[in-house]
């Protein structure tokens, strides 16, 4: 089934006369890897970034067209682009998680870190987030090399563990959809094989569109793929078919290394 | 060519220490015959300037059993005779008299007027560097942070003269007192370090990346949460080193606080009573001093000096310290 529905989407950042994104149209199937390809300014991560309205930090960006995200309890979809109160943006923000090109630590400690958004979603109950912490290390694979130090800074992680880190922090308030932004650009090849692993791990829980350069990554990982130019979505389907039987020629050129 | 650059360089460089480890010497020589006089209990005397009869060698010793701290006991013979050739107090004839100087009152007035306008300025300026680099928009932002550096600007004169004028009569009716006093010279510096913690706050602020903050946000952090867990602990270092830097500046400040103090040598009981800074003491009083009270004034100079030095040099080190 389809958790999000982007439909007839436009996006203008502030100042712009184009728009960055045009009358984009594009599921995001629940419990898959969508993956988002496309050459630098394609306009990729403004679409990711718009899944959880993460662009309204900064004034001034204009929406058209509708964002739906299915609600689990009133089995609807709802408009996110409708979204305007500060606390419907933080319920938004709660089941649709972002990981960054960067591992973004906190200045605090570990289990501080992992904790933070089940803190500031009112967990107070000292056990409970106990539990949730280091079922979210150990579901980002991480709880092996931390668990004898989880008081310490996180700043001590190598960068690898840092984005695991990261991963386990916003899967620990059990978000339904997590974006990721590029996140092994910053990454050795070992630690992105290590996140890589982690993501096909995460899908039987939680609904993953991933932004990547790197086409490889996301022939090996995702189950369908879009694949954007200028703003425009130019192609979607299984990931099978865009990297083995495209339809359109542009696809087929930039996968074939052709351009990009 | 190379070698001549190389030295001209160092040698600039190196004029830097000489012009500091000058400016010590030079206080300290000046400074050493009150040092002599009057040691380590010039910090705790109140006494500024005040006769005291020297008593004789029995009275003396006597002085001696009753309290063995008594500043008394730092005369002797040879003091006396200096004293006296200064020919202050020739006039006196009857008792020999001496005049004990003691650092305690300007000492005080300068830690509390900068304890003052520490503990006024800095919630303010949080306030400010907060809705610069967070809150306000970008237009508002870089025209309220014009005004601050505008502020930063105005020369401490007037300061001074404004806060004399218009300020002291305001704080007199809402605190009671006097109107130049303590806490006037404390709120008037405060406005005036105001603008450097602000602007070296919301500096340092403004370098937490975009990328950390956003994460926060897409976890369902609020503003205030973001500004409370995230912003304030990665700048930490930056605003206690805005923090010390306006102490250093609050340390040293004349003009002003010589407008608005009120400029006595006595300790004050509440808030709203007049006294004196270090600073103030040096200026108002460098024209007739001479002899012991001159050599005294360099001696409140030299603290200062010690002072101010060893706040910046902390907050040096505590920066070094942290880019470790």
């Amino acid at each position: 089934m389809t958790l999000m529905s982007i439909k007839k989407f436009s996006f203008t950042y502030p100042g712009a006369d184009e728009p960055s994104l045009k009358n984009i149209t594009l599921p995001i199937e629940k419990n898959k890897i969508t993956a988002l390809i496309g050459p630098s300014g394609c306009g990729k991560s403004t679409l990711l970034r718009s899944m959880n309205r993460i662009h309204d930090l900064y004034p001034g960006n204009k929406y058209d067209g509708k964002i739906e995200l299915f609600n689990e309890t009133s089995k609807k979809y709802e408009n996110i682009l409708d979204i305007k109160k500060e606390n419907e943006f933080i319920e938004l923000r709660q089941k649709v998680g972002m990981i960054f090109q960067k591992p973004t630590p906190f200045p605090m400690s570990i289990f501080d870190n992992v904790a933070y958004g089940l803190k500031i979603a009112g967990i107070k109950n000292k056990s409970e987030l106990q539990d949730r912490v280091e079922n979210a290390l150990k579901g980002s694979a991480l709880w092996k090399e931390v668990h004898d130090r989880l008081g310490k800074s996180a700043m001590g992680l190598s960068g690898g563990q840092q984005q695991r880190l990261c991963i386990a922090r916003a899967v620990a308030v059990k978000p339904e959809l997590l974006l990721f932004d590029e996140p092994t650009s910053a990454l050795d090849p070992i630690s992105t094989g290590a996140i890589e692993e982690l993501l096909v791990e995460l899908k039987k829980d939680i609904t993953i569109a991933i932004v990547t350069h790197n086409m490889q990554q996301a022939s090996r990982i995702s189950d369908y793929t879009a694949f954007m130019y200028l703003g425009d979505l130019v192609e979607y389907d299984k990931t099978e078919n865009i990297f083995l039987n495209p339809k359109e020629k542009q696809t087929e050129d930039y996968i074939t290394g052709r351009f990009g | 060519m190379e070698k001549i650059f190389q030295k001209l360089s160092f040698s600039s460089a190196t004029l830097v220490f000489i012009i500091l480890l000058g400016i010590f010497i030079t206080l300290f020589n000046a400074a050493r015959p009150a040092i002599n006089e009057f040691g380590l209990h010039f910090i705790v005397d109140p006494v500024w300037n005040k006769e005291v009869p020297l008593t004789t060698p029995t009275a003396k010793t006597s002085t001696v059993q009753a309290s063995t701290t008594d500043d008394n006991i730092a005369v002797n013979p040879d003091d006396f005779s200096e004293d006296d050739g200064m020919g202050m107090d020739e006039d006196e004839d009857s008792v020999p008299t001496k005049t004990v100087y003691g650092g305690l009152v300007p000492l005080v007035g300068t830690i509390f007027s900068t304890l003052i306008a520490l503990a006024f300025a800095m919630p303010i300026a949080m306030g400010i560097a907060i809705f610069l680099a967070e809150i306000a928009p970008k237009n508002i932002s870089s025209l309220v942070g014009g005004a601050i550096e505008l502020l930063a600007a105005i020369p401490s004169i007037i300061f001074g003269m404004w806060g004399l004028y218009y300020f002291a009569p305001i704080v007199a009716d809402l605190f009671g007192g006097f109107q130049v006093s303590l806490l006037t010279a404390g709120l008037v510096l405060g406005v005036m370090i105001l603008p450097f913690m602000a602007a070296i706050t919301r500096d340092s602020m403004n370098t937490t990346p975009d990328i950390l903050k956003e994460s926060a946000y897409a976890l369902g952090a609020t503003k205030f949460e973001v500004i409370k867990d995230i912003i304030f602990p990665f700048s930490k270092t930056g605003i206690i080193g805005s923090i010390i830097l306006s102490l250093g500046r609050a340390l040293g400040e004349t003009m002003a606080v010589a407008f608005l103090i009120g400029s006595i040598f006595e300790l004050p009981h509440k808030v709203t009573d007049p006294t004196i800074t270090i600073p103030v003491a040096l200026a108002n009083n460098f024209g007739e001093a001479s002899g012991v009270g001159m050599s005294s004034l360099f001696y409140l100079a030299l603290i200062l000096f010690v002072m101010s030095f060893g706040v910046i040099s902390f907050a040096k080190f505590y920066f070094l310290r942290k880019v470790n």
